[in-house]
């Protein structure tokens, strides 16, 4: 029925580069009125440069873009939310100082003669909430106070408030609880109906099965499948299109069942607590073990693995190989404990900064006799590390902005490896926008390290990386952790239940 | 492997000495350019020794000033006090009792009292956690206060028993004065902290992604302490010069160094929001700077359009960056 359709966007060839990184290489999307595109594709596969070069936010440096039957020369935000297409980014565009009604009609504002009319925008932002099943969000309320849900939403009515005939939804769902996400269906059900379509982006299966039409497989800047059906095209044939290989055996082989009991306790945590995240959480560590933590996003596994580090005041009781840990970071590191953070980017890179410099900054003391830096020793290190862990390409001087997600973490890691010293490494999220080849890479290193008889802790939101990886498996729910229990012994779907059960999903 | 690890191109934007040395080229031809300006039109009096000998002179005071600003800057600051407190060292130094103490005791005094100052910045911005240019623009405003409370408002001059100090200015080494060299050893030595030392590292660190910094066990805060109170030493040197220069110290010294100094370093190609900059870069923006005051002076122009002038060249400055940047 479908193809009958003219189509309403037409992406041909689209090429885009960056330094250092040809982030499309010629992509090509079709979309028509009134369907639910999905797109599908590995992280760093491209997805979200493709939506903002559609949003205008780049410019094209090849391909042709046509719209509604018009080719789209110059590529500009605003000329693209004229032409009907709205865009919900994954990170929130929201001003968190702003009100609900402000945001949504941000950039067309309600106004006359330049003064806003503010109950005509408020009763207008009203009737979109309430169109969209959340008429109890005020539309005078600060965004910076609502829930993430909540922002989603607001997010939803700006994208609505534009007449757009294009909606592209990147990751819509991932702030979302179980029966909110039934509501956005039904949004989207009565979208589509009116003829608007929908670009979907996710990396949950069930949900594209449940609300796409289509799917379009982005792999490495290129589409390499299209125009598949989205509720009979095997699973098996997605990944294999999505990954280009067939996924097995990205798990290093674990040691024996109990073979760390004998080992010194490397990490042991009493009764850690702290007023929002999570209370009474206490877990040991032993030396060569991998612990993981699963949870949902905001049951405070996060926050936990930052209290350990002390970048998060906690009560309780944290102590190192009975050492008990004070003092914040400096002092965590000085006793050989290491942190690899959940936000690459914001958290633990100088992006301006060589490949080099971001290896040392955590081992500064090393290189330096009276405060004086010894470069030679400094780079002869980094260029072992970089040895060591395949980080690619083997440049030390290069600057660590042009490098992929995984070598990024990969130099994150090897932060904490040049010191012979480290004893616990904290891990959170770390193949996040790390696509499938150099995860299996990741993970080799992390099963190497533990065991040389380092203690790891990892948190991850991908229960099957949690389960593949770790030796023991702590699962945690609304800051609590209600069961621990070696890897082996869990299986995905148990792990997933004792994740949502009781929760308000 | 997939092909996602290998980046394409081996080697795009790497850094090299030669990359490093033509970063600066703008500013080295803007010198050039003004120079030959110079000689076009004052060529009896521009390119004479004495000339660029008063060139360097002037600059040295805010050049050490552009020193600590460079450093603050770059670890993703701003120091608004650095002119007040230049004066309230120049003053403290020339107090009665200060100077009874003879020529040395005035130059610590001057540098305690910079240092001071500026680690009182740096412990209300990092402890405090106070935005920089609230908690500077306060010890700007109260440091000239003090300045003038203990001047009484009034130009204190250098006792003749200590004119070492004055020395600075008059007396010379292969034809340069003594104070020239006090502004190339703290140039050196800024360059020094900034390139080879894990203080300059970790500046950088700071300014670039003090997140990354503080997961990565650097202490951020007291860094940040250390940050203001160079640039607070900074003052106090440039204080040792001023007083040197003029013969006195007074609460009206400094007046709008802070925009000079500020002017230099983003001039300079320093990020102002942080983790990116060079020390070669201050001081070829302050020198562009001082070049022109000195041709407006030569061809007897007004000051107004020498400011004039400054705007336009901070704003083509910037633009040029922006643009090399992309």
């Amino acid at each position: 029925m479908q193809d009958e359709l003219d189509p309403l966007l037409v992406m041909r060839g689209i090429v885009k580069e960056f330094p250092g990184v040809r982030a499309l290489d010629g992509v090509d999307l079709e979309v028509v009125p009134g369907e639910v595109h999905c797109l599908l594709g590995q992280n760093g596969a491209g997805k979200s440069t493709l939506i903002k070069t559609l949003a205008g936010v780049h410019q094209p440096d090849e391909g042709t873009i046509s719209f509604g039957g018009a080719e789209i020369r110059s590529a500009h935000p605003t000329a693209a939310i004229g032409a009907g297409i709205a865009t919900m980014y994954q990170e929130l565009d929201l001003v968190e100082g702003l009100s609900v009604a402000d945001n949504i009609f941000l950039g067309h504002e309600r106004a006359r003669f330049g003064f806003t009319r503010r109950r005509d925008a408020h009763r207008a932002a009203t009737e979109l909430l309430g169109g969209l099943g959340h008429g109890e969000i005020h539309p005078g309320a600060e965004v910076g106070r609502l829930p993430p849900a909540g922002r989603q939403v607001v997010s939803m009515a700006r994208a609505l408030s534009r007449q757009a005939r294009l909606i592209v939804m990147d990751e819509p769902s991932a702030a979302l609880a179980h029966d909110e996400v039934d509501n956005l269906f039904r949004v989207i059900g009565e979208l589509t109906a009116k003829g608007v379509a929908v670009v979907y982006i996710s990396h949950r299966l069930e949900e594209i099965r449940r609300v796409g039409d289509r799917i379009t497989v982005l792999k490495d800047g290129r589409t390499v499948g299209a125009n598949l059906d989205a509720r009979t095209t095997p699973t098996s044939e997605l990944v294999a299109l999505m990954t280009g290989r067939e996924v097995d055996d990205v798990f290093p082989d674990r040691p024996s069942a109990g073979s760390h009991d004998a080992e010194p306790v490397r990490l042991s945590v009493q009764g850690l607590s702290d007023r929002d995240h999570f209370r009474d959480v206490s877990f040991e560590v032993r030396a060569g073990e991998i612990v993981g933590l699963a949870g949902l996003v905001g049951s405070g596994r996060s926050e936990v693995l930052e209290a350990v580090f002390g970048a998060r005041s906690a009560a309780g009781r944290v102590e190192v190989d009975g050492v008990v840990l004070r003092g914040g970071p400096p002092r965590a590191v000085r006793l050989g404990v290491g942190f690899a953070p959940e936000e690459r980017k914001a958290q633990a890179l100088l992006l301006d900064q060589s490949v080099t410099a971001n290896i040392t900054l955590g081992a500064l003391p090393r290189y330096s006799r009276f405060g004086w830096l010894d470069r030679s020793r400094e780079a002869r290190d980094a260029r072992r590390r970089i040895a060591d862990l395949d980080l690619r390409p083997a440049d030390p001087q290069r600057p660590i902005r042009t490098l992929s997600g995984g070598n990024q973490q990969k130099a994150v890691i090897a932060r904490w490896l040049l010191d012979d010293g480290l004893r616990l490494l904290l891990l959170d999220e770390p193949t996040r926008g790390v696509d499938i080849g150099a995860r299996a890479e990741l993970y080799t290193v992390v099963r190497r390290l533990a065991d040389s008889g380092v203690a790891v802790l990892l948190v991850s939101s991908e229960v099957p990386e949690v389960l593949g990886l770790a030796d023991r498996v702590l699962v945690m729910r609304e800051g609590r952790v209600v069961h621990a229990a070696p890897a082996r012994d869990l299986s995905e779907h148990q792990v997933i239940d004792m994740i949502m059960e009781g929760s308000a999903l | 492997m997939t092909g996602m690890l290998t980046v394409d191109k081996p080697s795009v934007s790497r850094p090299s000495a030669l990359v490093s040395g033509r970063r600066h080229l703008g500013l080295v031809a803007a010198l050039v350019l003004l120079a030959v300006v110079g000689v076009a039109t004052k060529a009896d009096t521009f390119a004479t020794t004495s000339n660029i000998i008063g060139i360097l002179a002037l600059a040295s005071t805010i050049g050490v000033i552009t020193v600590g600003m460079t450093f603050v800057i770059i670890g993703g600051g701003i120091d608004l006090s650095v002119g007040s407190v230049m004066a309230l060292a120049s003053v403290w130094a020339t107090t009665v009792a200060t100077q009874e103490y003879g020529p040395w005791v005035m130059c610590l005094c001057a540098i305690l009292v910079g240092t001071i100052s500026g680690a009182v910045s740096g412990l209300l911005i990092a402890y405090g956690r106070m935005v920089p240019f609230i908690a500077t623009l306060a010890m700007m405003v109260a440091a000239s206060g003090l300045a003038q409370r203990l001047s009484d408002r009034r130009t204190q001059l250098v006792k003749p028993g200590n004119s070492a100090i004055v020395d600075l200015s008059s007396q010379r080494f292969l034809g340069l004065p003594l104070l020239v060299y006090i502004f190339a050893a703290v140039v050196a030595a800024g360059w020094i902290l900034l390139n080879r030392t894990t203080f300059g590292r970790r500046t950088f660190a700071v300014g670039g992604n003090p997140e990354a910094a503080r997961l990565a066990g650097i202490d951020v805060r007291r860094h940040t302490v250390m940050l203001y109170a160079l640039s607070g030493l900074c003052c106090g040197i440039a204080a040792i010069i001023i007083m040197a220069r003029t013969t006195t110290g007074s609460s009206t010294h400094g007046s709008l160094y802070e925009l000079d100094a500020i002017a230099a370093v983003i001039i300079g190609g320093t990020l102002l929001s942080g983790g990116k900059g060079t020390i070669v870069g201050s001081i070829l923006g302050l020198l562009v700077f001082t070049v022109i005051t000195n041709l407006f002076i030569l061809n007897g122009l007004d000051t107004s359009d020498q400011l004039i002038a400054k705007g336009l060249i901070i704003v083509a400055a910037v633009l040029l960056q922006q643009r090399s940047n992309r």
